[in-house]
């Protein structure tokens, strides 16, 4: 999984590599977007600090010229609500003056298995609805990451792409520079869009995506440092989850759903659909949970409000049959009344010793995985009739 | 027959001395793996597991005759280890570690294409001939032997259909377990080339989730090249876009690509049905091989 840099941290890296990028400073109220524009100098952009696309159209951006828009701005972007994140800070920015706007990016291709350097002259828009709509707009370079990426590498994607004769070297260095950032930091993507060029033939990075690859993060302390901040924001249970250390997403349904591994939660999600209902989470324990862990579980997938009834599916390889009883007993004996019916299969390690331990008087229990789907979803409907 | 491991494979476990390179050093031992040395650098002249332990693998496959590792190294070092069971003149190499920094899998991945050593995973349970030999992780007693080869990316799900044929008498030649992971070793169209080519193999599974093309490759190629017969399973259809459903490759794109539907469409294209439940895979199979 990736972990997101803040746009201010990605330019921060960006710029202490080398890559020009306008001036610009973080604030967390009003005061202090007044105080940054006055220094930096109007006109000025702000902009919220929160890691999704998208954020111009939603409001999270706006160019303000004076003090009176820069309060109005910064009243109406912070605290506000930006597709489920909470903005609590922006970034106050020189407003750059740009004839053309480009897209430089580095990726992991995984069909290739090599990392992917781009280049395109369509830059400020979604480069994705690009790739779609016009592949061919977008130059790709392959690496091997044995040598790394070669300077020719770089100025033939810059020339492919059909970038400005004037301005060629200086994004190709930019390229180059963004490669050897995603490759020291062990980043899985790069991104500069847009890539701002100049009336004087100057570039410059207006927007700065940087996702670290969260398995290296043990080789990046530097990075992992910022992700504490970078973590601030996202769904409470999401969050809860991260501390918990499960692989969890929310969801818009009333199952909820706990299993182990990924590929059997899916499924165990697919069946619940497949059954008529909707899906509330995705909750994989891993590989090997203990009875604590079991019972933390439980715990996120109760404090779900949305939740109606809880389906429990594990099939043990590496995870025990009697750890998940156990587990699964210490969160429903705390309870005088459960307050949502759980339906439990165990298949796979000591399923038999853990049938033994499971107390039934607290849960339902069947034996294949359809049927226990199909019994949940039932218990689902009981509740909303 | 089967594929990749069967009860002459000679086993060296990079790790043997950890708790879970140990504990499934002895499992492996336990279901009929011919487990004959441990690698850990350092640990050179201890014994683990019952078997001696070598500083290298080159030592282990020198003394030993090793001809296959399975690697249970942490992820700091597991890229290195992979490196160091690619150096080895081995047959095949199974990585079950999780969580592999994916630069360092990218230079795995340059690496496999200049050796002749085949890499299963990372990220996997591994692979198992049942009634003969299992590398990596899988709980050997759901197994049985019989004459379908399965393919999948994910562990548990692989438990669960595996479970499903068995419970109607459908035992399995072999089953490999690729990994989760953006960027693996042995993909679908290789383990679907083994099977194809296995005499005792009559009917294949095939068990993809959501996340890259790895499955519309495995579509075309069965179109082209397979006749053994094929069902599938898809899982992750009710992905929303843009969350990561747990595995590191298991994400649908913003824009779309890697979905279910893009992938139950190509192997329908290429013949295969899809079951909507694991169930109706067992369906599919029984009636291939009835």
């Amino acid at each position: 999984m990736a972990m997101k840099l803040h746009e201010y941290q990605a330019k921060q890296v960006f710029a202490d590599a080398g890559v020009p990028t306008p001036s610009s400073q973080l604030a967390s109220d009003v005061d202090g977007v007044l105080t940054a524009a006055e220094e930096i100098g109007y006109p000025v952009a702000v902009k919220a600090q929160v890691q999704v696309g998208g954020r111009g159209k939603a409001g999270g951006i706006e160019l303000v010229e004076n003090d009176e828009e820069a309060r109005e701005a910064a009243e109406s972007i912070i605290g506000m609500d930006l597709k489920g994140y909470h903005v609590g800070q922006v970034l106050v920015e020189e407003a750059v003056d740009f004839t053309d706007e480009l897209y430089v990016g580095i990726t992991m291709d995984r069909g290739e298995g090599k990392p992917v350097a781009m280049v395109s002259t369509k830059g400020g828009v979604n480069i994705e609805e690009v790739a779609e709509e016009d592949p061919d707009a977008i130059a790709r370079e392959h690496i091997d990451p044995a040598f790394g990426m070669h300077p020719f590498q770089a100025r033939k994607a810059v020339y492919d792409a059909g970038v400005d004769k004037s301005v060629a070297n200086d994004v190709a260095s930019v390229l180059t520079t963004l490669y050897d950032l995603w490759e020291s930091r062990d980043g899985s993507d790069a991104e500069i869009n847009p890539l701002m060029v100049t009336a004087d033939d100057e570039v410059i990075a207006a927007d700065a995506v940087m996702n670290i690859d969260e398995d290296a993060l043990f080789r990046q302390p530097e990075l992992a440092e910022m992700e504490e901040e970078a973590a601030s924001g996202g769904d409470e249970l999401e969050q809860k989850a991260d501390e918990y250390g499960f692989d969890y997403v929310r969801l818009e349904g009333n199952v909820g759903i706990i299993g182990n591994g990924a590929g059997l939660v899916m499924t165990t999600l697919d069946l619940v659909d497949y059954y008529g209902g909707e899906p509330a989470n995705f909750l994989d324990v891993g590989g090997g949970a203990k009875a604590a862990r079991i019972a933390n579980a439980l715990d996120m997938v109760f404090s779900d409000d949305n939740v109606d009834s809880v389906v429990f599916n594990i099939f043990g390889g590496i995870t025990r049959g009697d750890e998940v009883a156990k587990g699964i007993n210490e969160a429903l004996e705390q309870f005088d009344e459960i307050p949502k019916p759980v339906v439990v299969r165990l298949a796979g390690t000591n399923w038999e010793e853990g049938m033994e331990i499971l107390n039934e008087d607290l849960v339902t229990v069947e034996q294949t995985l359809e049927d226990a789907v199909e019994r949940t979803v039932a218990y689902a409907e009981e509740v909303n009739e | 027959m089967s594929v990749l491991v069967d009860d002459d494979t000679r086993v060296v476990v990079q790790g043997i001395t950890g708790g879970e390179g140990k504990f499934h050093a002895e499992q492996m031992m336990e279901y009929g793996t011919n487990v004959v040395a441990g690698a850990v650098p350092g640990k050179g002249g201890q014994e683990a597991a019952g078997v001696p332990v070598y500083d290298t693998v080159h030592e282990a496959v020198e003394e030993e005759n090793a001809d296959t590792s399975v690697i249970f190294v942490p992820p700091a070092f597991a890229g290195d280890a992979i490196f160091e069971a690619l150096d080895s003149d081995l047959d095949l190499a199974v990585a079950i570690t999780e969580g592999i920094p994916t630069q360092d899998m990218a230079k795995v991945n340059k690496r496999l294409s200049e050796t002749d050593t085949r890499l299963v995973g990372p990220n996997c349970p591994g692979l198992i001939t049942p009634g003969e030999a299992k590398l990596g992780i899988l709980p050997g007693n759901i197994f049985s032997e019989g004459k379908v080869g399965l393919v999948s990316r994910s562990g548990t799900l692989t438990y669960q259909v595996v479970d499903n044929l068995t419970n109607r008498g459908i035992g399995q030649t072999t089953a490999i377990g690729i990994g989760g992971d953006p960027i693996i070793g042995t993909d679908f169209v290789d383990a679907l080339e083994l099977f194809e080519n296995d005499d005792e193999t009559e009917a294949i599974v095939m068990c993809g989730e959501i996340g890259g093309e790895d499955e519309e490759e495995a579509a075309a190629f069965i179109d082209e090249h397979v006749d053994t017969p094929v069902a599938g399973f898809i899982a992750g259809r009710t992905a929303p876009p843009g969350k990561r459903m747990g595995h590191a490759g298991a994400i649908v794109s913003g824009s779309g690509t890697g979905t279910a539907e893009s992938k139950i469409n190509a192997l329908n294209d290429a013949g295969v049905p899809v079951g909507d439940t694991p169930e109706e895979v067992a369906d599919h199979i029984e009636e291939f091989i009835a």
